[in-house]
């Protein structure tokens, strides 16, 4: 079973929302959308949980396609829109039932279904309420527990962590870890950490194309060209500068603005200057307090795509 | 279980839960036996065992009610964006349509079904015509499955509940009454246009106990445009663009 994206194209008007995209993802995959507000993960989310037509394109699910069985897929997905729109008036426990009698969970595991979700969301306590009566937190759960109650394969998650506090942010995080042990998960973002810390491959999509695709250390070591080392020496600022600027393997040398003696080293592509600086330090019996390599981060590789 | 009941029963425990139902059928088992029986040229004003009065007076009142009933049932769920959550569940269009119909008719039902004492209290007091009662009733809920899948139409098109209701009586209007005097005043061919398209010929020969197939065809003519068009409204996410 895989998710077969083919040439989706989206216009809303002259615009086009998402542009000729194409991937696939595989059974157990835990992928994350990312991307600037606006680039079409939502949009492209739309279109696979079969809320919206493509303009053109199809995607597939094993034999299913959006187009001629819309009513299969939508069976074997669990979906939690953007902003958790639920029925307020409702109380948890009917609306839970009320989604899986309409995604077709057999009659008798409703009630067994009904008890995991509430076990599994950590809603016990606040089971009798009504859903309008909850915090946003606990309805983030109640939104998450609609998606998983009929044990779908696959699950759509739009931004499934906007206004949770931190504690919540990383009990989700670790449900859905979880969950991608059995289950595929897309999930869309646009915070960095989060989209590192639980998905196995992130596709980094902006206005309506894909620009990266892959995991977070590939992604990485990807824009990762030159070298760039921290460095901290204790000596004459000015002529340790020098010094280090003069030797053979660097390319660029910048001052730590408000830290005296730190220094920012970019060397020549290709090559480290680890082992010069350190002799450097030996030779001119300065200290070498500190040298370190700067980890490329994320949201270096983000903004460079993105821009 | 099928889904278009299990749409119903949701809308239905919505209804109950939020008092509109108790709201709705106290307001109209009010103003129907207030005019029935209390007020201007009521049954003991008129002295004939029939149910002419109450057919008159739903006649009205479920033309500004169904309105009401029927403005939230889309137009809420197109605000709050729930329609996203309820459109990607294993539901087709249709049968989400034809679920908040059906629920909305049903509380029409258990309203109509509150009347039934007025007709065991005329029975008794004199001898009344079963079959005008009956074609009557059935012409009301007839009358009311219309104005209820124009009231769909109307809360399908847009967000504001307000602009749905409003929406809904401009159309029913011209159902209810101006067809009807357009009719009046139009010669010829197409003066009995405007008569068939008029709620009242046919919800009138109805409730003498005529039912005819010609009134049939245009109830459920209307019925099914109403359910058609919002089912299209519903869909237009698909080719907007």
């Amino acid at each position: 079973m895989s998710i077969v994206v083919e040439n989706l194209t989206k216009k809303y008007g002259e615009q086009k929302a998402v542009n000729d995209i194409s991937f696939e993802i595989k059974t157990g995959e835990v992928v994350g959308f990312l991307g600037p507000n606006g680039a079409g993960k939502s949009t492209t989310m739309k279109i696979i949980t079969c809320f919206m037509a493509p303009s053109s394109g199809d995607i597939r699910l094993d034999n299913d396609s959006i187009h001629h069985n819309p009513e299969a897929i939508k069976r074997r997905i669990g979906y939690l829109p953007e902003n958790n729109p639920l029925y307020y008036d409702m109380p948890i426990v009917e609306y839970l039932r009320f989604t899986a009698e309409i995604q077709g969970v057999p009659r008798h595991n409703i009630p067994a279904r009904i008890a995991e979700m509430i076990e599994r969301c950590g809603l016990d306590r606040e089971k009798h309420k009504n859903i309008g009566e909850l915090s946003k937190g606990y309805r983030q759960r109640v939104g998450l527990a609609q998606a998983m109650i009929h044990d779908p394969e696959i699950l759509i998650l739009d931004e499934p962590t906007t206004g949770l506090d931190p504690n919540q942010i990383v009990e989700i995080r670790k449900l859905i870890k979880d969950l991608g042990k059995e289950k595929t998960v897309i999930l869309s973002s646009h915070i960095l950490s989060e989209v590192e810390a639980t998905c196995d491959r992130i596709l980094i999509i902006n206005r309506g194309r894909i620009v990266a695709d892959g995991t977070s250390d590939t992604l990485r070591s990807q824009s990762q060209g030159q070298e760039i080392l921290n460095i901290n020496i204790e000596g004459e600022p000015a002529a340790v500068e020098k010094a280090v600027r003069a030797l053979a393997s660097v390319e660029k040398v910048t001052g730590v603005d408000g830290k005296s003696g730190w220094f920012s080293v970019q060397s020549k592509p290709e090559a480290s200057s680890r082992k010069e600086i350190f002799d450097l330090c030996v030779k001119n019996k300065w200290y070498l307090m500190e040298m370190s390599g700067h980890e490329t981060r994320l949201e270096d590789v983000f903004q460079k795509l993105t821009k | 279980m099928s889904k278009v009941w299990i749409i119903t029963k949701r809308e239905l425990a919505s209804f109950f839960d939020s008092l509109i139902a108790y709201v709705m059928i106290i307001l109209f088992l009010g103003l129907s036996g207030m005019f029935t029986w209390l007020i201007g040229s009521d049954v003991f004003f008129i002295n004939q065992a029939n149910m002419q009065v109450f057919y008159g007076i739903a006649f009205w009142s479920l033309f500004f009610f169904i309105p009401a009933i029927t403005m939230r049932m889309i137009a809420e769920e197109n605000k709050a964006g729930t329609i996203e959550l309820l459109i990607t569940k294993a539901v087709s269009d249709s049968q989400i349509v034809w679920g908040k119909f059906l629920a909305c008719l049903i509380l029409v039902l258990i309203a109509l079904v509150c009347t039934l004492p007025y007709y065991i209290t005329i029975s008794q007091l004199g001898n009344i015509d079963d079959g005008a009662v009956i074609g009557g009733y059935f012409g009301l809920i007839l009358l009311s499955a219309s104005y209820i899948s124009i009231g769909l139409f109307a809360s399908s098109i847009t967000q504001n509940q307000i602009v749905a209701f409003l929406v809904a009586v401009f159309i029913g209007i011209f159902f209810h009454i101006l067809f009807g005097v357009i009719s009046s005043s139009v010669r010829g061919f197409s003066g009995e246009i405007f008569s068939y398209l008029s709620m009242q010929t046919h919800f009138e020969s109805m409730s003498r106990g005529v039912v005819d197939s010609r009134d049939l065809i245009y109830f459920g003519s209307i019925i099914a445009i109403g359910v058609v068009l919002s089912q299209v409204m519903l869909s237009k996410r698909n080719w907007q663009s």
